[in-house]
């Protein structure tokens, strides 16, 4: 599956994350800003690219705005954001959550 | 070398500094030979001088001490006037020792760094740009970070050996009595410039309200005084203080803070004529209230409340609550005019606060301290100085000093955002484990397993789960994730003293 | 009819589910419910973020003892069916229903709710429902709408929408949410569940709310709506029982356990007979002392 439309999920409150997506990228290709990037920036990455992998997407241009967010808030904010990019917002993927 | 905490130390600097590692918390009774100032003897004439330029000139040489007070907190003039005379004159070559450097310094100290003028830096802390530069390398020499009592222990003994003290007060006369409690810019308590005044060779007062002779109550007093220096503002006086600290709305600090409370309340130490000491902060403020009201329901009064010192504790000082507020430095405006005018309220010195190298501090009779930390170990080791990314950020103040206390409370949240504050090894010790008794998290509390007095009393209060501070720590990682490793290298940029002047940690620079 | 004899529901939390600060925090503030708002606390472009959001918290976080509640979508709205598969498949405990007008509502509700089960692998029946009712055709329903079902654990009154419906609006005293209030209250003791009543949202006003909390108290209600973590405490306050009141449950208990030891069917105190009401009662007056601290679990008092 290929994302076909650009898509954005969550907020730049506190303890969110607000992850936008669009078509292209060579692979996944995920340009993250986090105050918490040295600790967790590839964990955070990790948990991106692992929800996109359910989705069966193989390239998209991520851009994660990271304010503390949990790994269980980093999923659901990416799960949101394919369904949006991929246009099935009515007819959830309910395997991937 | 190693201190007792498990730390690496530096041995090649502890050697050329000739530090030794910490060992223990307990000072012991030594005989102590203090160091004595220089004194340039006079009747006092022609103190009062208009240009910094010209007393700078006077008494500032390279390679000098100079030292400075923090009182003015982020409403200083004085510091960066000072600054920015030495700095413009090409002096080199100096060791600032400040008792704290607050955010409006940093710029200035950062620029006096860069251009070879202060090569040597003691304080209680650091943060903002200064801190980002240091953790970065840009000063040579590792700062040496102090606590309150330490600083005051190592200026008595010459570890610091004050040839300038530059000290901004609200008020003074031409001989040089002064004190904090009024004029425009006042802030209460000089409580860590008494230390300077007392053990400086050369003592300068800043100051913008010259005040007819003989200018009393005096703080500081005209035989101390070298030089009066009139400018046109010391400080900005909505800087200096808060306006009204107001204690907290957000309820996860309400509901630590009652568990706070629900500890003293239900130590063995919660008796008539208890002490304790609180931090500044909407969350400390919340404890204080709390603590007010079980103070009421329970006939208890406290002796004394120490440290730094706000309204709210001034109102329970009002209310006959608390016998005597023991005053090192003023929060808030409501703490520095209450100085003036209640008898109750004592300043007190940085030695007299904290120092463990004379006759008996004011934390050695301390029976209950609040404090917080950025981390805390499994060894309950608390880290005040470098942020979750290594980066200085913090100050030790009074932390170490007040640990002493009978029952020490760490007060923080078990996380905050994506940063554990319950860690299995701190990024830096500043505060042992032996000192800290209970941790207060907003999910439970921890106690230290050597309190087993602490465990029996404190076990089975309704609403308070004990936790080990393992299950503590464990729960945090779960709950965020395992945090990559900071990485540093192996470049000293501080060292952490403890309050007898051993080395306890220290920390190196970030690498990037 | 829902048996409500176990559970304490003096509070229940209102936490807006696209918020993620709140929601991993809505554990530690002692509140008897949790419940998560997919309705009116989100906004209608985020439904599915919220909706996932609260899908994470309700599977990985611990809420410790408190009751996890999610607010869906109402049945008019093109979000309610893909709310109740992920909630259901999520395994929250009560979904409640906004809106609420008939017990056909429900009915249709809870196939939905059985067919989610079955087709996640939850355990038909696990899944409770309550319903809010916000209208005076939903408050006229109220007995029908309680008793509609089996998963029913309560109703409760939502008085902003109700209010609107009614042409008034919210006032100090209450006197326009009278007759809901009883209405509400009725029906739910007819059906032997919960009534909660609806949220206090100025926080500025404490009078107000210890006011309003000591007025459904009276009335019989088991708990109150809440929107902020403050209030939980001030509600368990007005929920529990004075001295006297321990004492007497104190004396009903005893008087149970010696009937019960001397094999008697017949419990009597002071020359009267205990009925099943009374027990009942000694019963739910020892649960929120305990709950409240004051006497431990063996039902002695706990030292002050």
């Amino acid at each position: 599956m290929d994302i076909t439309r650009t898509a954005t999920a969550g907020t730049l409150e506190s303890s969110d994350i607000q992850v936008t997506l669009a078509p292209g990228g060579d692979g996944i290709d995920i340009d993250l800003t986090s105050d918490v990037i040295k600790q967790f920036g590839e964990q955070i990455k990790a948990t991106i690219t692992s929800v996109l992998k359910d989705y069966g997407i193989t390239s998209a241009k991520v851009k994660a705005v990271d304010k503390g967010a949990l790994d269980i808030v980093i999923k659901a904010r990416t799960v949101a954001a394919v369904q949006r990019a991929l246009d099935i917002v009515e007819q959830p993927k309910w395997e991937v959550l | 070398m190693e201190s007792k905490v498990g730390r690496q130390l530096p041995d090649d600097i502890m050697n050329e500094l000739g530090f030794k590692p910490y060992e223990t918390t307990d000072f012991g009774d030594p005989v102590i030979q203090r160091k004595a100032p220089k004194v340039h003897a006079s009747t006092g004439e022609g103190k009062v001088v208009d240009s910094l330029e010209e007393v700078i000139r006077k008494t500032v040489r390279d390679g000098m001490t100079i030292s400075f007070h923090h009182h003015f907190r982020g409403g200083d003039y004085v510091f960066n006037k000072v600054m920015r005379v030495i700095i413009d004159a090409g002096y080199r070559d100096l060791t600032l020792a400040p008792s704290s450097l607050t955010g409006v310094m940093n710029d200035t100290v950062v620029e006096a760094i860069k251009k070879g003028v202060v090569t040597n830096i003691t304080s209680s802390g650091m943060r903002g740009s200064l801190g980002d530069a240091v953790s970065h390398g840009l000063l040579k020499n590792p700062v040496i970070f102090r606590s309150h009592g330490g600083r005051a222990r190592a200026i008595e003994n010459g570890d610091i050996n004050i040839d300038v003290a530059f000290l901004g007060v609200p008020n003074s006369d031409e001989m040089g009595n002064a004190n904090g409690m009024e004029g425009k810019s006042a802030f209460g308590s000089l409580g860590y410039a008494l230390v300077d005044a007392a053990y400086a060779d050369t003592v300068v007062l800043v100051t913008d309200d010259i005040r007819p002779y003989p200018n009393t109550p005096a703080s500081i007093k005209q035989s101390q005084v070298d030089y009066v220096v009139k400018v046109d503002e010391v400080g900005d006086p909505d800087k200096i203080g808060s306006g009204a600290t107001r204690f907290t709305k957000d309820p996860k600090e309400l509901k630590i803070a009652k568990s706070v409370n629900g500890v003293i309340v239900n130590s063995p130490y919660f008796k008539d004529g208890f002490s304790f000491q609180t931090g500044s902060g909407g969350a400390a403020l919340a404890v204080t209230r709390f603590l007010r009201q079980s103070m009421i329901d329970n006939g208890i009064k406290a002796s004394f409340a120490l440290g730094g010192i706000t309204k709210p504790t001034v109102d329970l000082l009002e209310e006959g609550l608390i016998g005597k507020v023991m005053d090192v430095q003023d929060f808030d405006k409501g703490a520095a005019t209450s100085m003036r005018q209640n008898p109750g309220q004592q300043e007190i010195d940085a030695s007299w606060y904290a120092d463990p190298a004379n006759k008996g501090a004011m934390v050695d009779k301390l029976d209950v301290a609040i404090l917080s930390a950025l981390e805390i170990d499994t060894d309950f080791n608390v880290n005040v100085m470098a942020g979750s990314d290594g980066v200085i950020r913090g100050a030790i103040g009074g932390h170490q000093d007040a640990a002493t206390a009978k029952l020490t409370i760490i007060s923080a949240p078990l996380v905050r955002g994506r940063i554990a504050t319950v860690v299995p090894k701190v990024t830096t010790v500043v505060t042992p484990g032996d000192s800290v008794d209970v941790l207060v998290t907003e999910v439970g509390i921890a106690i230290n397993p050597k309190r087993q007095d602490l465990m029996q009393a404190l076990g089975n209060i309704p609403g308070l789960p004990v936790y080990t501070i393992q299950q503590l720590q464990e729960r945090a990682e779960k709950m965020l994730g395992t945090p990559e490793p900071l990485k540093f290298t192996d470049r000293t940029v501080a060292l952490i003293e403890y309050r007898d002047g051993t080395i306890i940690d220290q920390i190196r620079q970030v690498a990037e | 009819m829902a048996e409500n004899g176990e559970k304490l529901r003096r509070t229940m939390m209102f936490v807006p589910g696209n918020n993620p600060a709140m929601i991993k925090d809505a554990g530690i503030y002692g509140a008897d419910s949790i419940m998560f708002d997919l309705e009116d606390g989100v906004s209608l472009d985020q439904k599915d973020a919220a909706r996932y959001l609260v899908y994470e918290a309700l599977t990985n976080i611990d809420y410790g003892k408190a009751e996890l509640v999610v607010r869906i979508n109402g049945d008019d709205t093109p979000f309610y069916e893909n709310d109740i598969k992920a909630m259901v498949k999520a395994g929250v405990e009560v979904i409640r229903l906004p809106k609420v007008e008939s017990a056909e509502m429900m009915y249709r509700l809870e196939q939905k709710v059985e067919a989610a089960e079955r087709q996640f692998g939850r355990p038909v029946g696990s899944t409770k429902l309550m319903a809010a009712l916000e209208s005076a055709e939903g408050v006229l329903h109220a007995e029908e709408i309680a008793k509609s079902s089996d998963r029913m654990i309560g109703i409760a009154l939502s008085a902003e929408d109700y209010t609107t419906d009614m042409k008034t609006h919210r006032y100090p005293d209450g006197q326009e949410l009278l007759f809901a209030r009883n209405m509400v209250v009725h029906a739910a003791r007819a059906a032997k569940i919960a009534a909660f009543d609806t949220v206090f949202s100025n926080m500025n006003d404490p009078e107000g709310f210890y006011r309003e909390t000591r007025l459904i108290h009276q009335l019989g209600f088991d708990g109150k709506s809440l929107i902020n973590p403050r209030q939980i405490e001030m509600v368990n306050e007005v929920f529990t029982p004075t001295h006297d009141e321990i004492s007497n449950a104190q004396n009903v208990m005893a008087a149970i356990k010696k009937a019960k030891a001397q094999g008697s069917g017949v419990i009597s105190m002071n020359g009267k007979m205990v009925d099943r009401p009374v027990a009942l009662r000694a019963e739910r007056v020892m649960k929120l002392a305990k709950a409240a601290h004051i006497i431990d679990e063996e039902g002695n008092y706990l030292g002050k």
